[in-house]
């Protein structure tokens, strides 16, 4: 009998076309807006039109007398049973509804319930709300300012606008390292507020049953577990009353990780009137209210050593966290995993202070394909890298490679406390220079410069932390960041699996199985995947920061790896020998020494359903909790080329070449997509995709008109290459990579463009580099910022 | 018909107007509030949910449908404007026991990740086809601009449709 062919059976490596497309081709998705139950009503929200203003009243008689409204909720009422106020995943609280002031523009001050929605509208716009204006803070400056007003007279003891302070590393010792330095280099630049914005909004359908006192809920979430937990706070309902479901997902991106008002309000709608209520949030809902990223300054300096080296590097970052502190992270990171910046390099020392400001702006600061601000922290590193490199008059090549870790440096401690523990950074980064033809590309540079033209190339090289927990580092709001996995084999060798995780186009009901099928042999068609239905599936802290994979994924491992040591003593009896006499191929057991004798995962399934021995308890399932020793820590390269046209600013692209070593893939057909993506997002940020408000707090770019994502016209075409170092404590030696490239890319294109621009002496043009900017920059050689605007009155 | 917008059917009252619509080959004949979207009417009304919204603003182009064979925004064209008129959903795309080569081929070429967009995308993808069936890549990207998408980044969906021509080219 010949071993299986672990392709054939939709294995590991093998790039398995996806499940989930099947329905999804046919228009047949199960998105929350397509489920439809009887008798269900429809929810509206009524949002504040300015950014801060105190609320005088609100008269919502005209919406009662609309025929079809059926409930009209204000904050008030909410304040009656508790509920106008709801804890934010940073230990701060947001409104539900606004009672006293609105803090931001979109931000949410009554619902309408109704028939249908557009009566719902009708309702909303129906309520007449007196507004006293109060002066609008727009940027952290602004907020810092002595005089500014308090956003948050809420709070008790909260006397100014800081909301956070926070620092790593050693003071002394970067002083120290500074004043060794021959050269110090400095940058200051600010990585702008952008949307995740998925294209499926945010809704929800509270269903509310009085019969039997259960609350189900059908939610856009990518974490239905830490949502049940935080209804039954909110909400004060028993846990187990509480049943979230969370269908298919029409893109998240770590929007739809924090819990919204929306949310909250349809559950007590759904209570009140004893119906289900729905809400769907439209896109300038999504966009003016819900998790944003991003949206940080930086002062930073690096010290380096006239040959390049870097000597240490210090960093002051300074978060605009809008009207409440609501970033989806780990509790004792105040500013998500910024510390993670410059893991991939040897830098000795450095120190990172951090600061937080409210502002009249959206709640967020959300983990955006992201892994809790390792965004900014590879954008800072990148630029600061590029900035020195230009500094010194070292080559940008050359400056990485005289800091990037060498492989023998693994594990290494970071200088921020990291444990960085695998990685192929040089071959990595030839690999990428040898793709693009750097050094030929260079020559050509010269040459079109004579001629006029402005040609650039941008290099970006970086680890990150994926996959969240350990536990001892890592909670959210106390609950520790592991994950979980359930797998039951049925008695004709078929299974199902269940995992805490909860997909939004990544695949895991494709890969999982695929997982299984390398631990068990059963075909990964054999295998079904459930996840999102918090009464089925086991707990787990679901899909965001690139974690699926490194946590939920090594459970899915683990859980097949327990199912087969039962097995192995199923096959045991089934082959009458000693459980130490049998050996395990994919896909069956043997005797050893004797592998024509053998049972197939199969027939141990069918026997631990007919045919068990004595005293051994039935069935073949089990679970696992998985608590992963260290995060992942996958590496890329990134280098992009560009054209600038000197005449109007606009920068095209070239090429882009990425490496990534992600460890072994599970699906790189998958993975590849994943790349994509990312790649696609850095593009979109680098060039045209940011939020910014006026001076009164009018959020620009609050619809798809004025909110500009790329297109299949702008966007570049994308080659991929592979480095394969496997994860040294995954089980299957697999690493996040779900957003390494949309972490990794933006410098480098901005590197590119900067780099076409080298001989005007501009050091900096902050993103998105538009091209108004970039001709700006060229008729004045000057750095452009692009912090959003003060006051003219002030 | 289901409650949204049209609730219970009131015959002859003075804000419905009665329609006719031929939606993937099937006559529908419904009434319907005159501010009723397209959109509304194919997912609430007609049960067709693989129609999805995603901007309210002409941009997003996940509820494009064909009309009359030609990709239309189904969230700004009221249903009574469709009247006299047929309609393709991507649930009239390929047939119970066949996928059209468009579906097909973004299976194929990992073309949808989320799948939210792909039914407006995969509609946009298969008008060009009808008009253009042998398409450069340029043809393709040009074709489907006015659908966005999130998660892919455009290239296998272009590789997708590329794929569909070759399909459907017998080559």
């Amino acid at each position: 009998m010949t071993a299986l062919d672990e392709t054939a059976i939709g294995g590991l490596g093998a790039s398995r076309r996806r499940v989930e497309d099947a329905r999804f081709v046919r228009g047949r998705g199960h998105y929350v807006d397509d489920i439809h139950l009887p008798g269900m009503l429809h929810m509206e929200i009524l949002r504040s039109p300015l950014a801060h203003a105190r609320i005088v009243s609100i008269d919502t008689s005209k919406a009662w007398e609309i025929p079809g409204v059926r409930l009209v909720l204000t904050g008030e009422m909410m304040a009656q049973r508790n509920l106008a106020w709801m804890p934010t995943l940073s230990y701060d609280t947001q409104a539900v509804l606004a009672t006293d002031k609105v803090r931001f523009q979109g931000q949410e001050v009554c619902v309408v319930v109704a028939d249908d929605p557009y009566i719902a509208k009708d309702g909303c716009e129906a309520i007449v709300v007196e507004y006293e204006a109060l002066p609008a803070i727009v940027n952290p400056e602004q907020a810092a300012a002595p005089d500014a007003p308090v956003i948050r007279d809420d709070k008790e003891g909260q006397t100014d606008n800081t909301c956070y302070r926070w620092a790593v590393g050693d003071a002394a010792a970067t002083e120290r390292a500074f004043a060794q330095a021959d050269v110090v280099s400095s940058l200051k630049l600010h990585y702008p507020r952008s949307h995740p914005s998925p294209i499926e909004c945010c809704g929800s359908i509270a269903d509310y049953d009085a019969g039997t006192g259960k609350l189900t809920v059908y939610m856009t979430t990518q974490a239905p577990h830490i949502i049940r937990a935080a209804v039954a706070l909110v909400a004060e309902l028993p846990e187990h009353m509480i049943r979230i479901v969370s269908p298919d997902i029409g893109g998240g991106f770590g929007n739809k990780v924090p819990i919204y008002p929306g949310y909250v309000a349809g559950i007590l709608a759904s209570i009140l009137l004893g119906k289900p209520v729905k809400w769907i949030e439209d896109k300038s809902g999504n966009l003016s209210s819900t998790g944003f990223g991003r949206d940080m300054y930086l002062d930073a300096q690096m010290a380096l050593r006239s040959d390049g080296k870097i000597l240490a590097v210090r960093m002051h970052a300074v978060t605009d966290q809008g009207a409440f502190f609501a970033d989806a992270q780990p509790s004792k990171f105040k500013v998500g995993l910024l510390h993670s910046a410059f893991a991939c390099y040897d830098v000795p020392v450095g120190l990172i202070t951090a600061e937080g400001q409210y502002t009249n702006k959206a709640p967020g600061g959300v983990a955006y394909r992201c892994s809790f601000r390792v965004t900014e922290a590879m954008f800072f590193q990148e630029r600061m890298v590029a900035a020195a490199a230009a500094d010194l008059g070292i080559d940008a090549a050359e400056i990485r490679r005289r800091n990037l870790l060498t492989d023998d440096r693994f594990p290494h401690r970071t200088a921020f406390g990291f444990l960085v523990d695998s990685g192929q950074y040089h071959k990595c980064l030839d690999l990428g220079l040898d793709a693009i033809g750097y050094e030929e590309f260079k020559r050509d540079q010269v040459a079109a410069r004579e001629r006029g033209r402005l040609l650039g190339i941008g290099i970006s090289t970086m680890t990150e932390p994926l996959g969240a927990g350990n536990s001892r580092e890592y909670d959210i709001l106390g609950i520790k960041m592991f994950d979980s996995a359930e797998l039951r084999v049925h008695m004709t060798g078929k299974a199902i699996l269940r995992t805490g995780a909860k997909t939004q186009g990544q695949g895991h009901e494709t890969t999982w199985a695929q997982i299984v099928s390398h631990e068990l042999g059963i075909p990964a068609d054999d295998v079904i995947v459930e996840e999102g239905d918090t009464d089925t599936a086991p707990f787990g802290m679901g899909t965001y920061a690139s974690r699926s994979t490194p946590v939920a994924g090594a459970a899915v491992a683990m859980v097949a790896r327990k199912v087969r040591a039962k097995a192995r003593k199923l096959a045991a009896h089934l082959l009458e020998v000693s459980e130490e006499d049998v050996e395990w191929e994919l896909g069956r057991f043997y005797v050893r020494g004797a592998p024509e004798r053998g049972a197939t995962i199969q027939e141990c399934a069918a026997a631990a359903y007919s045919n068990m021995p004595d005293g051994m308890e039935p069935g073949l399932e089990n679970n696992a909790y998985y608590d992963p020793p260290n995060l992942t820590w996958p590496f890329a390269v990134y280098i992009v080329t560009v054209e600038v046209d000197p005449e109007t600013g606009v920068w095209d692209v070239l090429r882009v070449v990425a490496v990534d070593d992600c460890g072994v893939r599970i699906n790189p057909m998958i993975v590849e997509g994943q790349i994509m993506g990312g790649l696609t997002e850095a593009y979109a940020m680098a060039n045209m995709q940011f939020q910014t408000y006026d001076a009164d707090g009018n959020q620009v770019g609050s619809n798809y008109m004025d909110y500009l994502l790329p297109t299949a016209w702008e966007t570049p075409g994308f080659e991929l290459h592979e480095v394969v170092t496997p994860c040294p404590h995954h089980p299957i030696g697999a690493k996040g990579v779900g957003e390494c490239a949309a972490v990794g890319g933006p410098a480098a294109f901005v590197n590119a463009v900067h780099d076409a621009l080298a001989s005007t002496g501009v050091r900096n043009i902050d993103m998105p580099v538009l091209p108004d900017r970039v001709w700006q920059a060229l008729q004045d050689g000057r750095d452009v910022s692009g912090a959003p605007p003060v006051r003219s009155d002030s | 018909m289901t409650s949204f917008a049209a609730r219970e059917i009131t015959p002859g009252a003075e804000d419905e107007y009665r329609i006719t619509v031929t939606v993937n080959g099937e006559r529908r004949v419904v009434e319907v509030e005159p501010r009723l979207l397209l959109a509304h009417l194919l997912r609430e009304g007609l049960g067709l949910t693989g129609t999805h919204l995603g901007c309210d603003t002409t941009n997003c182009g996940a509820c494009t449908v064909l009309v009359d064979g030609t990709p239309v925004k189904s969230c700004t064209m009221l249903a009574v404007q469709a009247d006299g008129r047929q309609v393709t959903t991507v649930e009239g795309l390929g047939t119970a026991g066949e996928l059209d080569p468009v579906q097909e081929g973004f299976s194929v070429e990992h073309g949808l990740q989320c799948g939210f967009c792909t039914p407006g995308m995969m509609l946009s993808a298969r008008a060009l086809l009808d008009r253009e069936p042998d398409p450069s890549e340029e043809d393709v990207r040009w074709a489907l601009s006015g659908n966005l998408c999130r998660c892919t980044g455009y290239q296998n969906i272009v590789k997708a449709v590329l794929w569909a021509a070759r399909k459907e080219a017998g080559r």
